[in-house]
């Protein structure tokens, strides 16, 4: 039962998610809705680690599978691509570069500074 | 063969798993990074239904179930970060300054490039949510009047891109603070990307989580205002 439940829960909580989703007038996805709902029952005790965590584990696990058939796609959609492909490649492979470079980046510098502001006060 | 796989409910899932674990193999056995199972599974399901004659419909008639367990695996994400929830409290400032800066330099660095290469307004409006998971591209793309197949196949890339080169990008950046990995990954490659933010350590994967959270719901601001410029 312990399965049958932990995966219940989860999938009451996607169906929420879908229900706000067609609700509000957003392009946010169930999934996200989803995610927050779920970390607000986590926090506010509703729903136990213990509720969801092994099913939650097994479905993290496997989620890379998940994005197989969305990059298969990407058969069909060469055509459109192929005409464009310089621009469209440096496009994609500098901002991927440069965005994690900079949140990374600005993230370290942030909690190094704040971290030796700490150490000063505890002094 | 190519009827009967074409009647096959199984045929999708399982060449895409089987793909998958050849890929898995090859990395554990030679550890070399770019034998990425995602990549590689992806380099050998295509060419196999090319040589099969299948077409994509095909393929993605019983491979989409795989895909139907994206929402509930996304939900899921929220539990490693409930089980990191003392770092968000005592790391906020730098975690909303690092995701604020990666969604800034996503618009900006496409503005330029877009403008740099002359592509026009509907090819830049679709690379604009380049950076953030698919549902929420796709939403925004369409709302700013891109071409909606085009941004799900740049964020497919991106996102593959992400999760093969995230361990190379911060070895090179010198990113090496756990917390500041997994919002690096996850605000330039959401989902994909965090699924190798997991393997690398549990702190890396609930930041990176938290991103696709945020930095999808600050470009969905920050694509709207983008696109006037260009």
């Amino acid at each position: 039962m312990k399965y049958l439940k932990q995966f219940g829960i989860i999938i009451l909580i996607s169906f929420i998610g879908e229900l706000l989703h067609s609700l509000i007038p957003l392009p946010v996805p169930a999934s996200i809705y989803g995610l927050v709902l779920m970390l607000l029952a986590l926090m506010s005790g509703r729903l136990g680690l213990d509720d969801v965590k092994e099913t939650a584990a097994f479905l993290i696990e496997i989620m890379p599978v998940m994005f197989i058939p969305a990059a298969v796609g990407l058969m069909d959609s060469w055509d459109t691509i192929r005409p464009q492909l310089i621009p469209y490649a440096v496009i994609t492979v500098v901002s991927l570069v440069v965005v994690m470079a900079a949140a990374g980046r600005v993230t370290q510098a942030v909690l190094r500074r704040q971290r030796r502001g700490k150490g000063r006060c505890g002094r | 063969m190519t009827a009967m796989i074409a009647d096959s409910a199984y045929f999708g899932v399982a060449i895409s798993l089987l793909s998958y674990g050849i890929g898995w193999l090859l990395h554990k056995k030679t550890g070399v990074a770019a034998f990425n199972p995602l990549l590689i599974s992806i380099a050998l399901t295509i060419p196999a239904l090319l040589a099969l004659r299948i077409d994509y419909e095909i393929y993605y008639s019983g491979a989409q179930y795989l895909g139907w367990l994206l929402t509930p695996a996304t939900v899921c994400l929220a539990v490693p970060l409930y089980e990191k929830l003392s770092l968000l409290k005592s790391d906020w400032r730098a975690i909303t300054a690092g995701i604020v800066s990666g969604v800034l330099s996503s618009l900006l660095c496409v503005l330029l490039l877009a403008a740099v290469f002359g592509i026009g307004h509907t090819a830049y409006v679709t690379f604009l949510p380049k950076s953030v998971t698919t549902a929420i591209g796709i939403g925004v793309s369409q709302e700013l009047g891109g071409l909606v197949n085009l941004t799900a196949a740049v964020i497919i890339i991106t996102g593959v891109l992400g999760n093969v080169f995230a361990p190379l990008i911060c070895r090179v950046f010198r990113i090496t603070e756990p917390v500041a990995r997994g919002i690096a990954i996850g605000t330039a490659s959401h989902a994909v990307g965090t699924a190798k933010a997991m393997e690398m350590g549990e702190t890396e994967g609930a930041m990176s989580s938290l991103s696709i959270a945020v930095s999808g719901l600050l470009t969905v601001i920050g694509a709207s205002v983008f696109a006037q410029f260009y």
